[in-house]
């Protein structure tokens, strides 16, 4: 993994004389202070932050809190006032027109919330643009229009104006021209906002299903926390012009930097946040091949569970119940084979807790495997039903990770 | 009552004597001759093309291009007011008019729409330039028809250049604003795309403002139109001058042909202009489309409805 994009300590402000401004910002000196005494305004202050080679970096904040510049700093279609941006290795402040001009149609694209199409053009010419700009001849332009098309399902509607469509379409168009010059990184300035709930949806799902091929990338801006929380690989929420908090969704809700992140996060579905592998515990597994009868029942005894997992050299080979032992009629050397229960509830470590619901019902814990059927961690229904519960208790302990916040267990 | 006059009196019309006569005139006259001569040789090219074209030629064809571009209800208009005009016996003083027209809009797009971009462009440029429309558009023209008869003579030509102080305005002031009026956030995306300031230009700010440049083309050819008879007092012929001498001579009927040519040139022309300006936004079938549709038994219900339109 390489950082694509690196900032450090960036600001803007927006005004006569930003020196003057800077020096108050460094002086301790709030937004407000600033503006009341010199109209300056700061659209976003001192921010550090790095994306990663095929990251999704979400940066959510309300209006007004600088997202929007920060992300044209990013291109520069705002001119940073202090600190420095560099992507893929390149100092884009110190650029000059050409070079800049290189960096926006190679490496940089963009999609914008009001989907910025050009009305005189048709949907292919739109997706062309960057294209035609870079000066790629037009028959091939068209092709690889086509193709940016067809993959946001759009290529039916290429020789059409933009106004023909939809505002769901309007910014798959929008995503097409983004994605048709094969940029590194993406660039989208709330792409999703105006949109309405349901079409956001597929939008969200839609990109994150490209996302999958296409490894791009992308910094996307948002003032929708449940937008952050699906998309983001890591999210920044930013408040003022600073970022508040940086991390991943189980960080940013499990542990929340402050009031103000606290009450964004209250509200949160946390089922659609947390991973299995925040609430699962170790296994404690009996093994097929040498465990007996006996031993089970004296391992059941003494963890106090009345399930637990039954491993074959590493692998899940299913479940055994208290009461499938209890029989007092079943020899304590017998071998566990024949009591083994195999349809038992699985999942992945990184499946939502809001995914299992169903398997919680069963009332067996859940083997928690990763690819290789390797048993990793179970987890008890009530572990899961008790992290969604938490959201109602006072935050968590400051350690930093909320991993097995359970330690109590049936 | 005391006034200040009775003390001084700024001399100021010696003092424009003497900077036009004294120094102007024998200095640049020179220059100013050569600056007239493309504006004579477009003139005299399209007088004569169109003097040379058969009254029938001409009036089928327009009556074509005004169906072409607005309606079926234009053409029909366009055809009887070109026969009209024939009827009256004015069609070679409209011809000439027609050049002298031609020639001042297109002298006045030559100029008009690069300083209308450079308005745009510049914050600078456009307070510069503002004050200086708004004399082009409030002095009367009958101030600067001495001095531009001092400097180009009398003519056709020095009528077609006050023609263009007149009429030039509208058309920068327009192409400012459809430039201006272009949304930012595609201008934005314009840059974010690579592209260079040109390119912006060219991909989309002038696309986007034509709307609005045709409207200031075709107010610069209203204009140019209403200096008809003030040109005609320096020598520009054609229907002007048809008014002109029927005013001199007291001649009503042959100030109202005169007159009657004007009106019906320049509603053929401003109706033509305008859906210019509108097609983008109303798909109006091309010519070849009406050409296709005459033979059709029924029209387009398109260019009927807008046939309507403009019939009532």
């Amino acid at each position: 993994m390489t950082a694509k994009i690196v900032a450090e300590n960036v600001s803007k402000v927006f005004g006569d004389d930003p020196e003057q401004a800077l020096e108050m910002m460094k002086d301790g000196r709030t937004k407000d202070e600033i503006l009341s005494e010199t109209g300056m305004t700061v659209g976003v202050q001192d921010v550090n932050f790095s994306v990663e080679q095929g990251e999704i970096f979400v940066v959510m904040g309300l209006s007004g809190s600088g997202k929007s510049t920060l992300v044209r700093m990013l291109n520069r279609l705002i001119d940073a006032s202090d600190g420095k941006i560099m992507v893929d290795g390149e100092d884009l402040l110190a650029a000059n027109a050409e070079k800049l001009r290189q960096l926006r149609l190679e490496k940089l694209a963009m999609v914008f919330q009001h989907f910025a199409l050009f009305p005189h053009k048709t949907v292919a010419e739109n997706v062309e643009y960057g294209l035609k700009i870079a000066g790629v001849p037009q028959g091939k332009r068209r092709e690889r229009a086509l193709t940016a098309l067809k993959q946001v399902g759009l290529d039916a509607w290429a020789d059409r104006k933009p106004s023909a469509l939809s505002g769901g379409m309007q910014q798959r168009v929008g995503l097409a021209r983004g994605l048709a010059v094969n940029p590194e990184i993406l660039l989208m300035d709330e792409p999703f906002s105006a949109l309405d709930p349901l079409i956001r949806r597929d939008m969200q799902n839609e990109l994150l299903e490209l996302q999958r091929e296409m490894k791009k990338t992308i910094v996307f801006i948002t003032h929708d926390l449940d937008e952050a929380l699906v998309l983001g690989d890591r999210i920044a929420i930013m408040k003022e012009g600073r970022f508040v908090q940086v991390g991943t969704a189980e960080e940013i809700v499990g542990n929340p930097a402050d009031d103000y992140v606290a009450a964004f996060t209250q509200d949160v579905d946390r089922a659609k946040v947390f991973g299995l592998d925040s609430v699962m515990e170790t296994p404690h597994a009996l093994n097929l091949a040498t465990d007996t009868v006996g031993a089970a029942r004296d391992r059941l005894e003494e963890l106090g569970r009345h399930a637990l997992h039954v491993v074959d050299g590493g692998k899940l080979a299913g479940l055994v119940t208290h009461r499938a032992l209890s029989d007092a009629s079943i020899d304590a050397n017998a071998r566990l084979g024949d009591y083994v229960q195999t349809d038992i509830p699985t999942a992945r470590p990184d499946t939502l807790l809001y995914k299992v619901y169903d398997q919680c019902t069963t009332g067996l814990p859940i083997a928690v495997v990763d690819e290789s059927e390797t048993l990793v961690g179970a987890v008890t229904p009530g572990a899961v039903f008790n992290t969604l519960a938490h959201e109602q208790e006072e935050p968590t302990d400051d350690g930093g990770a909320d991993k097995t916040p359970q330690s109590m267990s049936a | 009552m005391w006034q200040p006059s009775d003390v001084f009196e700024l001399p100021l019309d010696s003092w424009v004597e003497t900077a036009i006569k004294g120094w102007l005139v024998p200095n640049f006259r020179e220059v100013f001759q050569a600056m007239q001569v493309p504006i004579t040789t477009v003139l005299e090219l399209l007088d004569m093309g169109l003097q040379a074209i058969p009254m029938a030629i001409f009036t089928i064809v327009l009556t074509l291009i005004a169906w072409a571009v607005a309606s079926r209800g234009l053409a029909v208009f366009t055809l009887i007011s070109l026969v009209v005009v024939d009827l009256i016996g004015v069609w070679t003083q409209t011809m000439t008019t027609l050049a002298m027209i031609l020639t001042a809009v297109l002298f006045c797009a030559v100029v008009g729409v690069p300083l209308g971009i450079a308005a745009a462009r510049s914050d600078r440029f456009a307070n510069g330039i503002r004050p200086v429309l708004d004399i082009m558009q409030t002095i009367p023209p009958f101030v600067y028809l001495v001095p531009i008869v001092m400097l180009f003579g009398v003519g056709m030509t020095p009528g077609i250049i006050a023609t263009i102080i007149f009429a030039l305005p509208p058309i920068i002031r327009l192409t400012n604003l459809g430039i201006r009026s272009v949304p930012e956030d595609l201008i934005e995306a314009a840059y974010a795309f690579g592209s260079s300031p040109r390119q912006v230009l060219w991909e989309v700010q002038l696309p986007l403002a034509l709307r609005t440049i045709m409207a200031g083309l075709n107010q610069t050819l209203m204009l140019a139109l209403s200096m008809a008879v003030i040109a005609a007092l320096i020598g520009a012929g054609g229907l002007g001058l048809t008014v002109y001498t029927g005013l001199g001579r007291l001649d009503v009927g042959a100030a109202t042909e005169g007159g009657l040519g004007i009106v019906l040139l320049a509603m053929i022309l401003d109706r033509i202009t305008q859906a210019l300006g509108s097609e983008s936004e109303r798909k109006t079938p091309g010519l070849l489309d009406t050409l296709r549709s005459l033979f059709r038994t029924r029209t387009p219900a398109n260019s009927s409805a807008s046939g309507q339109q403009s019939a009532s």
